[in-house]
């Protein structure tokens, strides 16, 4: 706040949605997934964004990440409004500004972990040999060292997701869009998932927006956005941040 | 995206489903390798029947009856005229660019020797049709002009009848029944072994034009007449002389057409050529037809690639994959389907061709211009095949593709 006010012509926020509205198919059977969101995330947050199944808060991540448009409304990276850009750009900002982690994990499959982990390279035009040394530094961060060649089948359920963050970390975005990380997960293995997205956020700056349900890994996160019907119920910091 | 990476993509995916692949291409293989297979079959029969037909000479020209324009094959070959003794003298006292003239009468007769016997072709000459034909025998002589003179019951034979009736014995001084008729077998003709549609030249008969025409036929009518210029270069001069000469015998009017007509070597070789070729062309646009065939299996199994990989290209999307990234990796897919197939196809073709030709004795000239066309039309239904399927993947929208189950 302070610096807000120190600052009045602050830079835009990192992500800001306003007023967003989405709507699924029409007339009678038209479903209003968001219905007037007006969102703001700065860089570097660690936002959790909560709700039960059907409020628009995956509807909402899709948004932020470039992979769904508004109906209504705009979205803006930078101040920069991002409804008029042709495909071709969104597919390079998704390239290099965001990287995406699924509940189902979504790896190719019958691939190795490193050629997994490669892809987003592969589309960003960077040479193979590069690709393959930043895909294993990415792979040893998330704790997979020497497992380059293993298959989406030989890996558990958290090794996998891990792989899945390596590859959304190796085309060094600023922000990491997880939804439901650890719904296919264990407790246990969830929440070594969380520590390590924990670790992203606090040591290397990213900028963390996730989406879940569940309120235990909701904790981790230093602000909550609840959903409620395609509305923001309530938008309030972690009462009781992480240690 | 990089070209290379691309082409990396489609060779791992289309190695992850080897069978898939494999049957895939097949069609164009199958389709590819029949082109190249009849163009090189088509060249073959070309290279062998302009190869007899200039071996004639390029000196000879052949009199026939029947108009030239009206009637290519003799439609009214009955109903005009046939030659006589006097216009075979005529054209070679009074044509100077002719050097020789034969008549030459033919009709398929029954041939015994002993217990066998077989249908064959007996030809009636004059002496200097073997000359003409530059056709020898390989042994015994040939008829002369005293046997021509005398009518003599004297004839010469082709291997393929001292095979069949003589059972490789010597037939020379043997005594067979041509047509009721028995004869001396004075001469075996040198072999020529199988003509290029398949004809046998030496299931034949000759006997002097006069036995012919007396014991035979009882018409002594000239149905055909071989000519052979002074020389290559007098040929055109030869075929007008003749022209001249027999509108003048035959009473033709000025303005009226030719009731009969000189060919020469050249013309027939032409002929043949544009027989061949028209029906190289028909044979392999058959074969193409197996390649557009080919292209739609490509087409179909791409279709299905594209289905059963939506939440691939989903993935792709989210990583940062642009349409045209999808489209490139879909296409090449097919394109390299076609071109393995393509490559695959010209092998078998032209293995088949060299297989096939040696089996039918024709020449063996492998179709380089007909591979490359062959391979670049694969390409080509490769692309065009591969486009609508890659499209389709290109315009998925990333979200649908991702929920895709």
């Amino acid at each position: 706040m302070v610096e807000a006010i120190a600052e009045p012509a602050a830079a835009p926020p990192l992500l800001e949605l306003r007023g967003v509205t989405k709507v699924y198919g029409e007339g009678e059977a038209a479903v209003h997934a968001l219905r007037g969101v007006d969102l703001a995330i700065q860089r570097g947050e660690f936002v959790a964004i909560l709700g039960t199944s059907g409020c628009g808060k995956s509807t909402a991540m899709n948004m932020l990440g470039c992979l769904d448009a508004p109906t209504a409304g705009e979205y803006r990276i930078e101040g920069v409004s991002v409804g008029a850009l042709p495909a071709d750009v969104l597919a390079a900002l998704r390239n290099r500004r965001f990287g995406f982690i699924f509940q189902g994990f979504n790896l190719l499959s019958r691939t190795s972990a490193i050629d997994n982990v490669e892809l987003p390279l592969i589309y960003a035009g960077v040479p193979r040999r590069e690709r393959l040394q930043r895909a294993r530094e990415a792979l040893a961060l998330v704790g997979l060292a020497g497992r380059e060649s293993a298959r989406s089948t030989q890996l558990s359920g958290g090794q996998q997701q891990r792989v899945a963050i390596a590859r959304a970390l190796v085309s060094r975005p600023e922000v990491i869009l997880a939804d439901e990380p650890t719904g296919n997960l264990d407790s246990r293995t969830g929440a070594e998932i969380m520590a390590l997205l924990t670790r992203l956020n606090q040591e290397l700056g990213l900028t963390v927006v996730m989406v879940t349900h569940d309120r235990e890994i909701a904790a981790h996160a230093r602000r909550h956005v609840v959903f409620r019907d395609g509305r923001i119920l309530s938008d309030a910091a972690n009462e009781r941040p992480p240690s | 995206m990089r070209l290379r990476d691309t082409l990396t993509l489609a060779f791992s995916a289309l190695l992850r489903n080897k069978m898939r692949s494999l049957l895939t291409t097949l069609g164009v293989v199958i389709g590819v390798a029949a082109v190249i297979l009849m163009q090189a079959l088509g060249l073959g029969a070309t290279a062998k029947v302009t190869g007899e037909i200039a071996s004639m000479g390029s000196n000879m020209l052949v009199l026939m009856p029947g108009g030239n324009q009206r009637q290519p094959f003799g439609g009214s070959f009955l109903a005009v005229p046939l030659f006589t003794q006097r216009d075979l003298a005529a054209i070679e006292s009074e044509c100077d660019a002719v050097r020789l003239a034969a008549a030459s009468n033919t009709r398929s007769v029954n041939i015994v020797v002993g217990e066998r016997s077989r249908s064959t072709n007996l030809y009636g000459v004059t002496p200097s049709w073997f000359e003409i034909r530059e056709w020898g025998v390989a042994r015994g002589r040939l008829l002369d002009d005293s046997d021509l003179q005398q009518g003599a019951k004297r004839c010469l034979i082709g291997q393929t009848l001292v095979r069949e009736l003589f059972l490789d014995q010597d037939p020379l001084g043997a005594e067979l029944r041509l047509h009721d008729l028995t004869c001396e077998v004075v001469g075996v003709m040198v072999e020529k072994g199988t003509s290029t549609f398949g004809a046998d030249q030496d299931d034949v008969a000759f006997m002097p034009y006069t036995t012919f025409v007396r014991r035979i036929t009882g018409d002594d009518h000239v149905a055909m007449i071989m000519i052979s210029a002074a020389s290559d270069e007098r040929t055109d001069e030869a075929k007008a002389q003749i022209e001249a000469l027999m509108r003048q015998r035959r009473r033709i009017m000025k303005g009226e057409d030719d009731d009969f007509s000189v060919r020469d070597m050249r013309e027939i070789q032409t002929l043949m050529s544009t027989v061949t070729g028209v029906l190289t062309t028909l044979l392999a646009s058959v074969a193409a037809i197996s390649l557009i065939v080919g292209g739609i299996g490509i087409m179909n199994i791409m279709l299905v690639s594209v289905t059963e990989r939506t939440r691939e290209i989903g993935i792709r999307m989210a990583v940062g994959a642009r349409g045209g990234d999808i489209l490139a990796q879909f296409l090449l897919e097919a394109v390299v389907l076609a071109a393995f197939g393509g490559a695959i196809g010209v092998v078998i073709g032209l293995g088949l061709a060299y297989a096939l030709a040696a089996a039918l004795a024709l020449p063996f000239s492998a179709p380089v211009d007909g591979a490359l066309v062959a391979f670049a039309f694969a390409l080509a239904v490769g692309v065009i095949f591969g486009v609508f399927p890659a499209r389709k993947a290109a315009r998925l929208r990333p979200i649908e593709a991702l929920r895709f189950e």
